[in-house]
């Protein structure tokens, strides 16, 4: 894709001998959601903690407006305009929900544009602006969750990589972050890269995706073509579609295999 | 009894600044560095020698040797110690007490192994009030503790970067993702625990002489920072001004010997009733 925001290619990343990420490449133009599904331990954490420079590959490049950014420091990266939404809820804890919001604005010396953007955080998280002189330790878990992408937000990103936004809340706060998250992407621009076990989330906010198995990716396509697809109504919406009978089901195969 | 509550009091500050140093650099990188105390060494005696050597004035002389402890320290940390980070506990403690030892042979290098005396304004000087002698030496360690703990209180409280140190230390992983220089924050910690140590030596000079094994009190500040439940500020002050008073009490009304031991059974005491220290909390790190 010639005008991606990001592209990555042929991407190895290893945790010691181990390969996690097995020639993975991948693109995602601007303006876009593009997400990531796979099972656990197929290697998305992996794939974005390459992008945002916690981890190096291998081989591969991660080019991002045009740039290479593999092998940089992860505040590097941050300073170019990608703000990573780690996995987990990775808040300071015992700084307030405010000093949280302020740390992800830490890069940004415009006091006035900081200040906005903290009330533009606040109206999408209204819960945060009660929680503001919190300890976020103190936070719920979905008030963590919140906080941390809220605090993404802060830095003002032109993407954000979103690393199971849905874990461990409750169906109806799923749908609310998702909610919020689409505005996000609409209303700033934000090109967002989500990762997802929530596939029917997933698909139905994003614009196109990629299906990740053991570190290679098997099967991209737009979301509305995945979501018809057999393999991924069976073994990633949990349907079982009406042709399959309980008797054949352990001769269905994933077709990509 | 005023006097001797005084003198403890300040002894527990100086044993406090230094478990102060101790505490930072725990809580930033998991590291405990016992050449802590021989910082503080280093600090009195770069002071004792832009004084006496140069001639420069006692507030100059202070000010350049806390700058220049500072430095040494972030140097030390981006040198060498950041290239141990990860590795195994126990070869970063044998490393710090090896640099420990190295600072007390440079000094005897450098400064001779005699013991020497630090002129101050405060040095032998006294005011008598309601029939108590205060002497300023030991004032101006109380008083030089509880400045530089609000300056330092409102530096980490107040200021994005000392706030950002902060979130380093509670999250080292998010704090990268904020895009906060991690390696520099831990520098500047550095800087600030060799700076503060530098700063307990130069406090304690008039009253305790300078020499180079002036830093084996880094143990028993220690004991202080353990007492406080090591990983908490407050506690390290608390538990250095603990150990201070404990000290000079049992010196005064104690058999002679219980002096030296006294503090050390108070912090096995405490540590068996309350596990985790005076202050400690049970809550755990993420990194
Ligand atoms: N720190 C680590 N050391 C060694 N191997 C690791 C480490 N972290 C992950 N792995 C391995 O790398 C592979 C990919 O892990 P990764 O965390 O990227 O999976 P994931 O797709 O994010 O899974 P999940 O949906 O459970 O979060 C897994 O096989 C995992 O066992
Ligand atoms: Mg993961």
């Amino acid at each position: 894709m010639a005008d991606a925001l990001l592209t990555v290619s042929n991407l190895e990343t290893y945790y010691g001998p181990i390969m996690a990420i097995r020639g993975v490449s991948f693109s995602v133009p601007a303006g876009a959601i593009v997400t990531i599904l796979g099972a656990n331990g197929a290697g998305k954490t992996t794939i974005l903690k390459t992008i945002c420079g916690v981890m190096d590959p291998l081989k591969g490049t991660v080019t991002f407006e045009r740039r290479e950014i593999q092998g940089l420091d992860p505040d590097a990266v941050t300073r170019l305009g990608i703000s990573h939404v780690p996995e987990g809820r990775e808040v300071f804890p015992f700084l307030s929900a405010a000093e949280n919001l302020r740390m992800g604005a830490y890069t940004r010396r415009d006091a006035a544009g900081v200040a906005r953007d903290l009330e533009m955080v606040y109206d999408y998280f209204p819960v945060l602006r009660s929680r503001a002189d919190q300890r976020a330790g103190q936070l719920s878990g979905g008030e963590q969750q919140m906080l941390t992408i809220a605090r993404a937000l802060m830095a003002r990103p032109t993407m954000m990589l979103l690393d199971e936004p849905s874990l461990g809340l409750a169906p109806r706060l799923v749908k609310e972050i998702f909610e919020i998250i689409v505005r996000i992407n609409r209303d700033r621009g934000v090109t967002i890269l989500l990762v997802e076990q929530n596939a029917n989330m997933a698909l139905h906010v994003a614009d196109y995706g990629y299906v990740l198995e053991i570190g290679r990716i098997v099967m991209e396509d737009t979301c509305a073509r995945l979501l018809d697809k057999e393999d991924i109504k069976e073994f990633y919406l949990g349907m079982k579609s009406s042709s399959v009978r309980g008797t054949r089901r352990w001769k269905r195969k994933k077709t990509w295999r | 009894m005023l006097q001797l509550l005084l003198n403890g009091l300040a002894v527990g500050c100086i044993y406090g600044l230094v478990a102060l140093g101790f505490v930072l650099i725990y809580k930033a990188t998991e590291l405990v560095n016992f050449a802590q105390g021989d910082l503080m060494m280093l600090g009195a005696f770069t002071c004792y020698m832009f004084v006496v050597w140069y001639g420069a004035g006692y507030w100059l002389a202070f000010v350049l040797a806390v700058v220049t402890v500072a430095l040494f320290g972030a140097a030390l940390d981006s040198a060498v110690l950041r290239r141990v980070l990860g590795q195994p506990q126990f070869a970063v403690v044998m490393l710090t007490i090896g640099l420990g030892a190295i600072f007390r042979s440079f000094a005897s290098i450098v400064w001779g192994s005699e013991i020497y005396t630090l002129p101050t304004p405060f040095s032998a000087r006294a005011t008598r009030i309601a029939g108590v002698t205060i002497s300023h030496e030991y004032i101006s360690i109380i008083a030089g503790t509880v400045i530089l703990c609000a300056a330092l209180y409102a530096f980490f409280t107040f200021t994005r970067v000392g706030v950002a140190m902060q979130a380093a230390s509670q999250n080292q992983l998010a704090a990268y993702y904020m895009g906060i220089p991690v390696k520099r924050m831990f520098s500047l910690i550095w800087a600030i625990s060799a700076g503060v140590a530098a700063i307990a030596g130069i406090l304690l000079a008039p009253v305790s002489l300078i020499d180079i094994n002036l830093g084996f009190l880094g143990l028993k500040a220690f004991a202080a920072a353990v007492l406080g439940g090591f990983g908490s500020i407050p506690g390290a002050l608390a538990g250095g001004v603990t150990i201070g008073l404990i000290e000079l009490f049992s010196g005064a009304y104690l058999p002679q010997g219980v002096k030296d031991v006294a503090a050390y059974v108070v912090l096995l005491v405490v540590l068996a009733i309350r596990p985790q220290g005076m202050f400690g909390t049970i809550a755990r790190k993420k990194v």
